[in-house]
């Protein structure tokens, strides 16, 4: 009983969300074909908005306003995933403790790096097969900005890594020499963080470090790190020199990555998981950018309210102040659909004016960088607020549902209005 | 020729038969029109008089298909309208009926050529069609020099002569015209009256017209007083002379 009672109440729910998203479409293109379908010329509403400006502004500064959190949180979203995502090359693949969710939870061991080494599929250069074995921890460095201490991520590589992680690159001083304390930091870690300049000598883990060079990662995640031989940092940290926590290979090609994995999967010396790189970086971008876009649309959402009514009011207001109008216009012969056109058109034209407002206002934050902490490695993560055409099309598309919805009760209200009452009650 | 007694015709252009118009206020009713009869022919120049109340803006919605009766029917060059969907109704008005109101009602946004142009958006007419059109019935109430103005920069009895090129524009079957000299000076309305007389003098206009004002329903060829519900013929004016009309 109780499961046909959910049913049903899921039926109605999902039949009142289709039935609202039909209206809002219908509005939508009914709107849109207004300069073509109906009557009532453009002109008029564009001279009705002018002669209205005061009330038309507050309704599109609210839906600006809307509009502009929409797609800065979005855009958030969306640059924290495109960080994480462009950390990943679909010619890399991962190896893991089989079960660990992160690197920071891994552990294998010298010998399974041999045996990857030994694998096929795996890219192979003069100094041998293109695998590096890593060590990841995380340390704490003041920031810049408030000279308060942020997790940054430590990691431990081999010297072979700007071979197998091609897009990155130093661009001032060089690479660490092996088995000396030096490091390379990451272009944003070296802006973000205080002493992590070239040729300053550091302080972390009980060893000093000297910065010897400053990498780009081209955006991604690995500019908010620090690169040091994976060797002494597992002495620097006191781990077995013989366990590391994750080794990244690079493939002969992309479609060498199943062959690699059925290889190194059903070897029964190795429990490990093997993961396209881009596809863990991925996963690992899931949880913030689903925070960030659920906090985001809830906000936005708050707020689309509050333009809705705007809107609402806009029209309702227009409605009233022009009852003689549109009854002279519905005596005259225009039809409600026609009243109807015009109104929804009018919503539509000052909703789109705000969406597009709203989506120009927020224009300059697309690549100003902030960080967050990736709840995945604790460690702070530098990335950049990521505008796309994509995103701005979402924004104005939002600005009309918004109008829709705001001018499609108004519309309605002011085509069903009896014309001889309208006619008396002026 | 006008009769209320229900002795019209078929041949009528407007023939109105046991129109009852019933509103409930409160609980109560207020029965305002009761077995009203009328039948007006082609040309005929009609007005209508009455206290306050007694129903002559109700009357006038009815036959301008503004309104719906209780009972009865209407009908109006053949057309039986009582009847017709509001869809229908919308479309015969537009057809058949030209109004003209005591407050003008011009759109303030639009300018003079704009509002006359109103009605003209739905029909087929080509722009240059509907220019011509435009451009003859601003001339025909003397505005042709006043097409760009905006009814603010006009006179009030420029703006009533702008209403009534919107209402003839469209060369309707007849004119309802509601108190339209109720809100001039009495300069701008002989002006006005003038005009229309003109309209169906000489363009064969069907004007049926609902005025407070002696003065101004004399210049009707007919005067209907509306009493207890039901049409009463007043007096018998000359009619408006019918020669030398123009088509618009």
């Amino acid at each position: 009983m109780a499961g046909i009672a959910a049913k049903l109440l899921f039926g109605l729910i999902f039949t009142f969300a289709a039935a609202f998203v039909l209206l809002i479409l219908a509005g939508l293109l009914a709107a849109f074909l207004a300069p073509f379908l109906g009557s009532v010329p453009i002109s008029y509403n564009l001279r009705s908005i002018k002669a209205r400006w005061t009330s038309a502004i507050v309704a599109v500064l609210g839906i600006a306003g809307t509009v502009g959190v929409f797609v800065a949180m979005l855009s958030l979203a969306n640059g924290f995933k495109a960080t994480l995502v462009a950390s990943g090359s679909p010619g890399n693949a991962l190896i893991m403790r089989a079960g660990s969710p992160t690197e920071m939870m891994g552990g294998v061991s010298l010998d399974s790096v041999r045996v990857v080494q030994d694998a096929p599929g795996v890219a192979r250069d003069a100094s041998g097969p293109l695998v590096t074995q890593e060590v990841v921890g995380v340390m704490p460095f003041p920031l810049i900005s408030t000279g308060t201490d942020a997790n940054v991520q430590v990691r431990g590589v081999s010297s072979n890594v700007l071979r197998i992680r091609t897009f990155a690159k130093i661009t001032d001083g060089r690479m660490f020499q092996p088995g000396l304390s030096e490091i390379v930091v990451g272009r944003n870690a070296s802006k973000t963080y205080a002493g992590l300049t070239l040729g300053n000598t550091i302080q972390f883990g009980g060893g000093h470090w000297q910065v010897v060079g400053i990498f780009d990662a081209g955006g991604s995640a690995f500019d908010s790190e620090i690169w040091c031989d994976a060797k002494i940092l597992n002495e620097i940290l006191k781990r077995p020199d013989n366990i590391f926590q994750s080794i990244t290979v690079r493939l002969a090609s992309p479609q060498a990555f199943q062959q690699f994995k059925d290889s190194v999967t059903s070897d029964p010396r190795m429990n490990v998981d093997v993961t396209r790189e881009i596809d863990y970086y991925a996963k690992q971008s899931t949880t913030m950018t689903r925070l960030i876009t659920v906090l985001g649309g809830l906000v936005a959402a708050i707020m689309a309210i509050g333009a809705v009514f705007g809107a609402l009011n806009t029209m309702y207001s227009a409605i009233a102040e022009r009852g003689r109008e549109i009854a002279t216009m519905r005596a005259v012969g225009y039809s409600s659909w026609n009243v109807i056109l015009s109104f929804l058109f009018e919503a539509l034209l000052i909703s789109f004016v705000g969406g597009i407002l709203g989506c120009v206002a927020v224009l300059p934050l697309n690549g100003l960088t902030t960080n967050t902490m990736n709840f995945q490695t604790f460690a702070n993560v530098a990335f950049a607020f990521k505008i796309t055409f994509d995103l701005l099309l979402l924004g104005v598309v939002f600005a009309l549902v918004m109008g829709v919805l705001g001018g499609l009760l108004p519309a309605i209200r002011a085509a069903t209005r009896p014309v001889a009452v309208a006619l008396r009650e002026l | 020729m006008v009769r209320v007694d229900g002795s019209g015709g078929s041949n009528s252009l407007i023939g109105v038969r046991g129109l009852d118009k019933t509103y409930h206020r409160g609980g109560g009713e207020i029965r305002v029109l009761q077995g009203l009869n009328l039948d007006v022919d082609k040309s005929d120049f009609v007005a209508f008089m009455g206290p306050s109340g007694s129903g002559k803006t109700t009357l006038l919605n009815l036959l301008g298909g503004l309104d719906v009766p209780t009972r009865g029917n209407i009908t109006v060059a053949g057309d039986e309208i009582t009847h017709m969907s509001g869809h229908k109704l919308t479309e015969w008005r537009a057809r058949h009926v030209g109004f003209v109101f005591q407050m003008y009602n011009l759109i303030p946004v639009l300018t003079a050529f704009q509002n006359v142009e109103l009605p003209l958006l739905l029909t087929k007419l080509s722009k240059a069609q509907r220019r011509n059109h435009v451009e003859t019935a601003l001339g025909v109430v003397g505005l042709a020099d006043r097409m760009s103005h905006y009814p603010r920069q006009l006179s009030g009895g420029q703006e009533q002569r702008v209403a009534i090129a919107r209402a003839i524009v469209a060369d309707p079957t007849f004119l309802l015209c509601d108190e339209p000299t109720g809100d001039l000076d009495r300069q701008s309305a002989d002006e006005i009256m003038a005009l229309i007389e003109r309209l169906v003098r000489e363009y064969g206009k069907t004007v049926l017209m609902v005025t407070h004002d002696p003065v101004v329903a004399r210049r009707a060829g007919t005067t209907l007083h509306l009493e207890k519900g039901v049409l009463v013929e007043s007096a018998e004016p000359e009619r408006v002379a019918a020669g030398g009309r123009h088509e618009i």
